[in-house]
């Protein structure tokens, strides 16, 4: 959908930009990297963080439109270790607050970070909603199947039979998909991928980023310290197998899509669905540009007195 | 009985009804809800504001949906009009119900005018209330065609109304016509037609015919709306242009207006998956650089409780209106308290300093969602507005705004700073920054907007150094506020035997009260609160110059036998002469109920003085 040049320049005039501080030099790791991360030695989140900064260097965007938002959970702490502006917000509600930034600013790139407690459990309602109104952002959801901040209770993707704290003779309930969650929803980019292959991170991440429309990465982040060996499956240094989605998979089908994702893991890895769909904000410009139709060349003040006058 | 039978029962007598000249008059309006009583409450209400008078209403909804016995009352007075009236002049009845359960609002020389189609008046009332019987349903009918049976009746007595009160034919012609206009053609023919067979009814049974004393005239027209929209357009002339909720009785409204109004302004409104939601969404784009509104009723306050402490936290500025409704859990929804102060000022964890405001009237309501704005990004934290449902609901007139001077636009501004420090500790008064991102900061040390307890960055530190000194700087800048706040006017002499104290919606009852009991040579006054938290100095110089202080609030006495502001005031002023006269039925406070109330807790401290003085 194209953008009519009434609301592109509305959208502009929105913002008082003044002129990108001259000669500006390429953006560096060293310029992105800030406090070093808390996680605990060989936690799969530094490589989610590392691959993220690469695909910042790689891309060039503009640093002062970098933003980074998070919920709580270890690798909700994401937004300390990125030079960038960023929020850390409260468990679970990232993405009501992504949402209101993406729609106050479409000019800059949201990049939301969560984990999957945070994400599915607690914040399960959230991600519903925001798939299916497709806000532009990036969510990568580092998934460790387990609560790694409050140290070792079921999380909404845990296997059932993983000993947790919680669960202390084995996982009962029936894990989430979050692929098939994020489809059911109405995602527009729903992807796969894992800390131990950072080269197809960084294709995923290069994808949601060009993608125009609420974008989901699950990325297997494994969490040394309470679920070690999770994921060894999809490993193949650990004997495992990274089984990437067949050549010939149609990333429109949502039938397809289902039926990848419906695989027992590992299961498969990269995008399982990609469609252009209106996003919200360009919903709510097409909204806009016809409620200002018959308003135009009015100011505010005079758009309330018109108001005003029907309830005198 | 038939139109002919009650035209033979009431022979026009041969001259026409005097007209005695009145400055207020109290009409209350009962029937079913779907039978147009809310549009015909607002034609009299638009009317007064037309013709340079005060209105006020107040009414009542059936909790049920698809309708039920409801009221609608409206006073209108050529001079000041403070409250809706306790008891009516004039009870226009629909039904036999809205008849028996209604007419003992009546004043002693009141009028019931019924629907003899439907109502049997009762020997022992006709005796004691003027009763004036026209057959509404069937003259209606007769007027407008067949099939239209219960469609029209309010135009109808709008008509008998407007012949019974001498008002502005042509005005009224007018509002009708704007109010149907853009509906199909014969809606507003047959609505013309009803209005005028109303007006044409003869009604000389009425003994006498009243007319108004002309209203004062204004500089500027009056504008008529209810304080639910009164805050909506308050919001959008403060220059807001975002807005996120999920629909609550009695903020829902407010929240429709906005979704229908924002985008004629550029601006966009979220109807969010819950109240959680719209809270935190309301926050990210208060962090993304506009200030954002959300509002709720009831239980969505404490759903917002969490993400309101991370407004605080993190310093981010946002608006929270709370239409406040009856009880605790799912409690009144559609009746009116003054119960929700304690969560405003202090719901969420931890210590969260923030700003609670609270309309007095409909004007206000408009002038607060302005200043909660401005409070909002002045302070960067999180200003909550306390309306409630008698305000949310309620009509009044009064006059436009200069909207040319007072709206205003907040563009988002990211100029480039050289370096910065969203907790900056040496902000004077603890007042920081918020800076939005897209704000190139040129020293490329980027900001992190936290819940967590931070450092100047916002980095996270949990350090007992840094909890105080933050603690202290989101407490410091509510500390400042409070010292720039004007000291509330005393209503009537600054000193005395008592003083009444209010908050919100009851301000008009309570100086209504307060004249009353001057007239009877009581030596009381008022004192109205709009801003709650933090509270105006000067206050106990006020509190002290009188004798007795009763805290008006339509709240419980509480396990210590103090309302919720009664308990603010007494914790943060010692003063153990602070009392409380609270209720909890879910109404507005009558003024008879505050001068009664009032006068009791007088006779009852004089007589204790003086066996105390034996
Ligand atoms: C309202 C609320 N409830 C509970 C918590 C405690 N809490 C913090 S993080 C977390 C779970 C985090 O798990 P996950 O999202 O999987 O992230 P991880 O730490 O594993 O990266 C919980 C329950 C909280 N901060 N807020
Ligand atoms: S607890 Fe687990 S998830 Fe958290 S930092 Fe340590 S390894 Fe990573």
């Amino acid at each position: 959908m194209s953008e009519s040049p009434t609301v592109a320049q509305e959208k502009m005039a929105a913002f008082a930009v003044t002129p990108a501080p001259q000669g500006r030099k390429p953006l560096t790791k060293k310029d992105l990297v800030a406090d070093h991360p808390t996680w605990c030695p060989g936690c799969g989140d530094f490589s989610v963080l590392a691959i993220f900064l690469k695909l910042l260097e790689k891309r060039q965007l503009e640093h002062e439109k970098i933003t980074t938002i998070s919920g709580i959970g270890c690798s909700s702490r994401f937004p300390y270790f990125v030079q960038a502006h960023g929020a850390h917000f409260i468990h679970g509600r990232t993405l009501p607050f992504a949402t209101g930034v993406a729609l106050t600013r479409p000019d800059l790139h949201v990049f939301v970070f969560s984990g999957d407690g945070d994400a599915l459990s607690i914040g399960g309602n959230h991600f519903t909603h925001t798939a299916r109104k497709n806000v532009k952002m990036t969510m990568v959801v580092m998934d460790n199947q387990v609560y790694g901040l409050t140290k070792k209770q079921t999380s909404p993707t845990s296997p059932i039979g993983y000993r947790s704290k919680t669960d202390v003779t084995g996982v009962v309930d029936r894990p989430i998909n979050p692929l098939k969650q994020a489809l059911a929803a109405g995602a527009t980019f729903v992807a796969r991928t894992t800390h131990t292959n950072p080269n197809h991170m960084l294709q995923m991440m290069e994808a949601a980023l060009d993608h125009q429309g609420f974008s989901f990465i699950q990325c297997l982040s494994e969490c040394v310290e309470f679920y070690e060996g999770a994921f060894d499956a999809s490993n193949p240094r650990k004997g495992g197998m990274f089984r990437t989605v067949p050549a010939d998979h149609d990333v429109t089908s949502e039938v397809a899509a289902y039926q990848l994702a419906d695989e027992p893991f590992p299961g498969y890895f990269g995008i399982f669905y990609q469609v252009r769909r209106p996003t919200k904000w360009e919903v709510e410009q097409r909204l806009i540009e016809q409620a200002r139709k018959p308003l135009a060349g009015l100011a505010s003040w005079q758009i309330l007195q018109k108001s005003f006058a029907k309830m005198r | 009985m038939s139109a002919e039978t009650e035209q033979a029962a009431n022979p026009a007598p041969a001259a026409p009804s005097q007209r005695v000249d009145i400055s207020q008059a109290v009409i209350r309006i009962a029937g079913n809800s779907q039978d147009g009583i809310q549009a015909l409450g607002g034609f009299l209400a638009r009317l007064a504001g037309r013709t340079e008078k005060e209105v006020m209403t107040f009414m009542t909804i059936p909790s049920t949906i698809s309708g039920g016995p409801s009221i609608f009352q409206v006073r209108i007075g050529s001079g000041e009009v403070l409250s809706a009236g306790d008891e009516a002049d004039l009870l226009l009845a629909f039904y036999q119900h809205s008849y028996e359960n209604h007419i003992h609002f009546l004043k002693a020389d009141g009028m019931v005018l019924y629907d003899s189609d439907n109502v049997e008046p009762k020997p022992e009332w006709t005796a004691r209330w003027r009763h004036v019987g026209v057959p509404i349903s069937t003259l209606t009918v007769e007027a407008i065609g067949g099939t239209a049976k219960d469609k029209g009746k309010n135009i109808y007595a709008l008509g008998l109304l407007a012949r019974l009160y001498d008002l502005d034919v042509p005005r009224l012609e007018e509002l009708i016509t704007e109010r149907f206009t853009g509906k199909d053609p014969t809606v507003l023919t047959n609505a013309l037609t009803a209005f005028h067979a109303g007006y044409g009814y003869s009604l000389d049974k009425a003994r006498e015919l009243y007319r108004f004393q002309p209203g004062t005239p204004h500089r500027r027209p009056q504008v008529v709306m209810n304080g639910n929209e009164a805050l909506a357009y308050g919001f959008l002339a403060a220059g807001v242009r975002f807005g996120a909720a999920y629909p609550i009785t009695p903020w829902s409204d407010t929240m429709e207006l906005l979704r229908r109004e924002l985008p004629k302004y550029g601006g966009i409104f979220v109807q969010c998956e819950d109240e959680i939601a719209s809270m935190c969404m309301a926050l990210g784009a208060g962090y993304a650089g506009r200030v954002a509104v959300t509002g709720t009723s009831g239980p969505g306050l404490s759903l917002k409780s969490e993400a309101i402490g991370w407004g605080v936290m993190a310093e981010v500025p946002v608006v929270v209106v709370d239409v406040q409704r009856g009880g605790p859990s799912t409690g009144l929804p559609t009746q009116v308290e003054q119960s929700d102060l304690h969560i405003a000022c202090f719901g969420t964890h931890g210590d969260a300093p923030r700003i609670v405001l609270a309309p007095a009237n409909v004007e206000d309501c408009f002038y607060t969602a302005i200043e909660a704005v401005n409070l909002a990004r002045k302070y960067n934290t999180v200003v909550t507005v306390l309306s409630d449902q008698a305000i949310a609901t309620r009509i009044e007139a009064f006059e436009e705004p200069d909207l040319e001077k007072i709206c205003q636009e907040l563009p988002i501004d990211l100029t480039p700073v050289p370096e910065h420090k969203p907790y900056d500790l040496n902000a004077p008064d603890g007042i920081s920054r918020h800076i939005p991102p897209g704000t190139p900061v040129l020293n490329g040390k980027y900001p992190v907007a936290a819940g967590l307890e931070h450092d100047e960055m916002g980095h996270p530190s949990g350090s007992p150094k840094y909890h105080m000194a933050m603690t202290a700087k989101r407490r410091k800048k509510i500390q400042a506020l409070a010292a720039t706040l004007p000291t509330p006017e005393v209503y009537g002499p600054p000193e005395g035997e008592l003083l009444l104290v209010g908050w919100g919606s009851t301000q008009g009852p309570i100086r209504e009260a307060v004249d009353i009991a001057r007239a009877h040579g009581e030596i009381i006054s008022a004192l109205h609160l709009r801003y709650l938290n933090p509270l105006p100095p000067g206050l106990p110089e006020i509190l002290t110059r009188f004798r007795h202080v009763l805290v008006v609030e339509m709240n419980d006495e509480g396990i210590y036998g103090f309302g919720q502001l009664a308990m603010l005031l007494r914790a943060r002023y010692c003063l153990s002469h602070i009392q409380g006269l609270n209720k909890t039925d879910g109404l507005t406070f009558k003024v008879r109920e505050i001068y009664e109330g009032a006068m009791a807790r007088l006779a009852q401290w004089r007589a204790e003085a003086k066996t105390g003085a034996a």
